[in-house]
């Protein structure tokens, strides 16, 4: 190790990104996780336009054609109201991926801001803000996300609203430890002797050292927060037909089983293998780029 | 008569991500019942990968065998299957580790411990409990505890009976490191492989140890390695010193004469290297430069780098180990040169 | 040990507190009009007015939220302002049902986890280890509801083993309360036959529930003993000649499970409120559904209510949690 110390700063940290990189292609489920995150974002960036019928997507029925089993016309089969399935699949994807992202990256900011208050500023601050984030942690949350979802009424902003306000707490748990652990650390201290300001030493020295863990959060987050996104979708509390959501078709063509499994069946299996797909990219980022987490 | 133990030649390399490193390039090593040998080394030199080698307990991969033997009473351990070695531990070979507070399991009753070990080792020979071959289960775990016990006694634990029930927490760490003593030897092992028995003890309690340990050697008919980076203890204990540079061993011989007439430059360095109140202030020395990088390693000296007698043949070859008095072998061609001259 | 465990008792206190007023204050500072949902849409201005009386919704909130608070101290959570049953006795129906379930999926999880978990450890890095791995990972990504769905459709759907949904089959008088587990009511009333039916419906609602924690149980279970393999006190055990079995299964065992306990903690608070999802698939009559039915009618005092019991379970359980963590330590029994 001492070697490493040795060299500059700069091959040091190029090797580190090597071996991280070795690392990570070494373990081909890492791999499998992140070709199925391309293929998610593939399909949230084009999803609309290659739903092979696109007028379904935006509400188009096609009543003649209800409940036909898959097909070459219609691989997924369709659906209660004809609309092709495998349309609606893939014009689901944006929904969950834009909601989850967007509550993830809220739930972030959020967390990293009260995290970074409470650790670096310590005494009563950190107290009332800790003692009220892991107040927040014993309520159950999908409930708590439930009933703020159903007081603001359907809708997206609605639904990623009440996700978010019970999303952050885990991470102000998360930054906050690490910021006390880095900010006892020699250079910090060195750099706050030299009269480095506050705000200069988290940005400059904290936050960098707290991005690794944040990202392994993040990604094996985003798989969370589409679930959770779906689960509102299929109590009924979150995003209404016509927006082609997962949980929501899901809890429509329940009704439809099991003579019209199809129905159900494909929109489920769409959700987990995204979901998946961040599961599987986020252990594998958390084996690289957490050593505590490592071995 | 077949030697105790007998290492002939033993090269091990380790299979990391920055390729192979040749963590020993030739070990030869031969201890009879009633020594006790010295492994002298710095950090890294080789010297525990040494000793588990002895007991098979490197995990391979990433260890591969790649050349030597390790005779134990004649047959070479390397070739045994695990449920062989499984009969040897703790029987055969006993292992004492250098830390006391890891090395107990904290969540089980010491007796616990000792008695598993003490079962263990009767697996195959009753006769270590002094029950007959046929015995029950309950007769086995009675006569393990009696065992257990007088070890404890043996290793001088006051009121052994009732400490039998307690926790490696409730132990101090000189009385922790008499536990291990008295597992390793429940078994009757007829070789000890103590790897830095004393280095986490405080001073005081390293002589006390050290003592145990000469005592249970005698009354047992032991041979030991003791493994040690502290040429002090080596002083106190030892009948042989055998001297480890970066995976190969130097010299070795008799303790007087290693310690006394040392010939190796670096055992001579390692020597200069001891504070005493003999040596005046000032004549304390330190060797420059760094262990050699063991994986890429040019083929000559590994030591000559740093040696102020290295010579240009020392850069091609590994230098072979010569015995230059009885029991007494360099392995460097420009010391015997110069004893011969 | 004990005083450890009163002062947790005590703190829950705060916490509870702490609850209640987050939970008052989001259903009072966000928008929706409870009272005119449950009044019913043809309510008059005059009737939403009475109706908010009757239940003293017209109070300030702190009024409110103080006579909830002094009602809560003799057992009273209030009134549901949809059904006019009172709280109390609606969770005193519907949490043995979910506790049963939570309970059986816990039990499903440990069981299988904590084997698994301690056998990929031992075989890290080959077929049995790869193989836990990629599964575990499916099932922690596998939404409960569908998984719950895809169980319906196989098992009572196309197969009949199993039935669809619901506790009891709706003919027969459920076994005499004693537990409110009607597995464990069932055996106390030595009704053999009603145990099997209950387990029948149980099953596939805790198989579906157990799946998420069992991964994470096999996956904690497994990087605690690698952890435990990788001491001091293993080699020690190895050179000394004990049987990779003992060690494994007794020593290394007791030492990994106690570092696994936290997240069995964690889980089965987290399950007690992750309940709705596979309630509303299996129309399990517990607290999950009765919150999402009060959710979806704005009926707040059952959701305060459920939130403050779960909450309430979910520091219980970690309470237990330390306490059998101090029992297998013998480290921190002794201080």
């Amino acid at each position: 190790m001492t070697d490493v110390l040795q060299d500059a700063p700069r091959s040091a940290r190029t090797e580190r990104a090597r071996r991280a990189w070795f690392r990570f292609r070494q373990s081909r489920l890492s791999v499998v996780g992140a070709s199925m995150v391309l293929v998610v974002v593939f399909f949230t960036l084009f999803g609309n336009i290659l739903a092979p019928y696109p007028e379904h997507v935006t509400g188009g029925v096609d009543t003649a054609n209800r409940f036909q089993p898959p097909s070459l016309a219609h691989p997924f089969g369709t659906n209660e109201l004809g609309q092709d399935v495998l349309s609606m699949v893939m014009a689901g994807t944006p929904v969950s991926v834009a909601a989850g992202f967007t509550v993830v990256a809220i739930g972030t900011i959020l967390g990293t801001v009260v995290g970074a208050l409470a650790g670096f500023n310590g005494g009563w601050i950190d107290d009332v803000l800790m003692r009220f984030s892991d107040l927040m942690l014993t309520i159950p949350s999908l409930i708590l996300a439930m009933a703020v979802a159903a007081a603001l009424g359907p809708g997206f902003g609605n639904m990623i609203v009440a996700i978010s306000l019970v999303w952050w707490p885990g991470y102000a748990r998360l930054v906050r430890g690490e910021v006390l652990q880095v900010r006892e650390e020699v250079y910090v201290t060195a750099a706050r002797a030299l009269g480095a300001s506050p705000v200069r030493v988290l940005f400059r020295h904290i936050l960098p050292n707290v991005v690794s863990p944040i990202i392994v959060k993040m990604s094996l987050d985003m798989g969370f927060a589409i679930l959770t996104v779906a689960a509102l979708g299929f109590i009924g509390i979150g995003v209404r037909p016509p927006t082609p959501e997962w949980g929501t078709l899901l809890s429509i063509s329940r009704s439809y089983m099991p003579d019209f499994w199809w129905t159900a069946v494909f929109p489920g299996l769409a959700m987990f293998l995204a979901v998946f797909g961040f599961n599987l990219l986020g252990d594998g980022l958390r084996d690289v780029l957490d050593p505590k987490a490592r071995r | 008569m077949t030697a105790l133990l007998d290492i002939r030649n033993l090269h091990l390399s380790m299979h990391s991500f920055d390729g192979e490193a040749r963590v020993l390039a030739g070990i030869s090593l031969t201890v009879q019942r009633g020594e006790i040998w010295g492994l002298v080394g710095e950090t890294g030199c080789g010297k525990s990968v040494t000793g588990l080698s002895v007991s098979r307990l490197l995990r391979s991969p990433p260890a591969e065998y790649t050349q030597g033997q390790i005779l134990f009473e004649g047959t070479d351990v390397l070739t045994r299957t695990e449920a062989q070695m499984l009969t040897l531990r703790g029987r055969h070979i006993g292992m004492i580790f250098q830390d006391p507070t890891t090395n107990l399991n904290p969540s089980f009753r010491i007796g616990t411990q000792l008695i598993d070990v003490a079962l263990a080792a009767a697996r195959h020979d009753s006769a270590i409990l002094g029950v007959p071959t046929g015995a029950g289960r309950s007769a086995r775990r009675v006569a393990a505890r009696r065992l257990a016990v007088s070890m404890l006694e043996q290793v001088g634990i006051p009121d052994a009976e009732a400490r039998l029930d307690d926790y490696p927490h409730q132990f101090s760490g000189g009385m922790r490191q008499r536990v291990l003593v008295a597992m390793a030897l429940i078994g009757r092992p007829g070789l000890l492989i103590a790897d830095e028995p004393t280095t986490a003890l405080d001073v005081s309690v390293q002589a006390q140890i050290l003592a145990l340990l000469k005592s249970m050697v005698a009354a047992y008919d032991m041979g030991v390695v003791l493994i040690t980076h502290n040429l002090g203890v080596v002083s106190q204990v030892c009948t042989h010193v055998a001297v480890m540079y970066a995976g190969t061993i130097v010299e070795s011989g008799p303790r007087e004469t290693v310690l006394d007439q040392p010939l190796h430059p670096y055992t001579q360095a390692l020597l200069r290297a001891i504070p005493s109140r003999d040596v005046a202030r000032g004549a304390l020395q330190g060797l420059p430069g760094s262990v050699p990088d063991l994986i890429n390693a040019p083929p000559g000296c590994r030591f000559a780098p740093r040696c102020p007698l290295v010579r240009p043949e020392c850069l091609a070859a590994a230098p072979t180990s010569r015995q230059i008095a009885p029991q007494h072998h360099v392995a460097c061609p420009v010391v015997s040169e110069a004893r011969h001259a | 040990m004990l005083r450890f465990v009163l002062r947790r008792i005590f703190l829950i206190l705060p916490v509870l507190i702490g609850l209640t007023v987050i939970m008052f204050v989001i259903a009072r500072v966000l928008p929706g009009d409870p009272v005119a949902l449950a009044a019913g849409p043809n309510a008059t201005r005059d009737e939403i007015a009475r109706y908010a009386q009757e239940f003293g919704l017209d109070r300030p909130i702190w009024v409110q939220y103080w006579s909830y608070l002094t009602g809560l101290m003799q057992g009273d959570f209030g009134v549901s302002i949809f059904t006019r049953r009172p709280v109390a006795t609606d969770l005193a129906t519907y949490l043995p049902a979910t506790l049963e379930l939570v309970f059986a999926a816990m039990m499903l999880a440990i069981a299988i986890g904590i084997p698994a978990g301690l056998m990929a450890a031992v075989w890290r890095n080959r077929w049995p280890d790869y193989t836990s791995n990629v599964l575990s990972v499916a099932a922690i990504s596998m939404p409960r509801f569908f998984l719950g769905l895809l169980l319906q459709l196989c098992f009572a759907m196309w197969l009949m083993w199993l039935p669809l949904g619901g506790r009891f089959p709706i003919i027969y008088e459920p076994p005499p309360f004693v537990t409110g587990f009607y597995t464990l009511d069932a055996l106390f009333a030595g009704d053999w036959e009603s145990f099997v039916v209950a387990c029948r419906y149980l099953a596939l609602p805790a198989i579906a529930m157990s799946l998420s924690p069992l991964a994470t149980i096999l996956r904690m279970m497994r990087a605690s003993t690698i952890e435990v393999l990788h001491q001091d006190y293993v080699t020690t055990a190895r050179a000394l000649g004990l049987s990779p079995r003992l060690i494994v299964f007794k020593y290394v065992l007791r030492n990994a499970i106690s570092s696994s306990l936290t997240v069995i903690g964690l889980y089965f608070g987290w399950l007690l409120g992750g309940t709705v999802l596979v309630e509303t698939v299996f129309d399990w009559p517990g607290i999950g559904l009765y919150a999402t039915s009060a959710i979806v009618a704005q009926d707040f005092m059952p959701v305060v209510s459920v939130a403050l019991v779960i909450g309430f379970l979910f520091i219980c359980a970690n309470i237990v949690i330390d306490v059998l963590y101090g029992l297998i330590n013998p480290k921190v029994r002794y201080q």
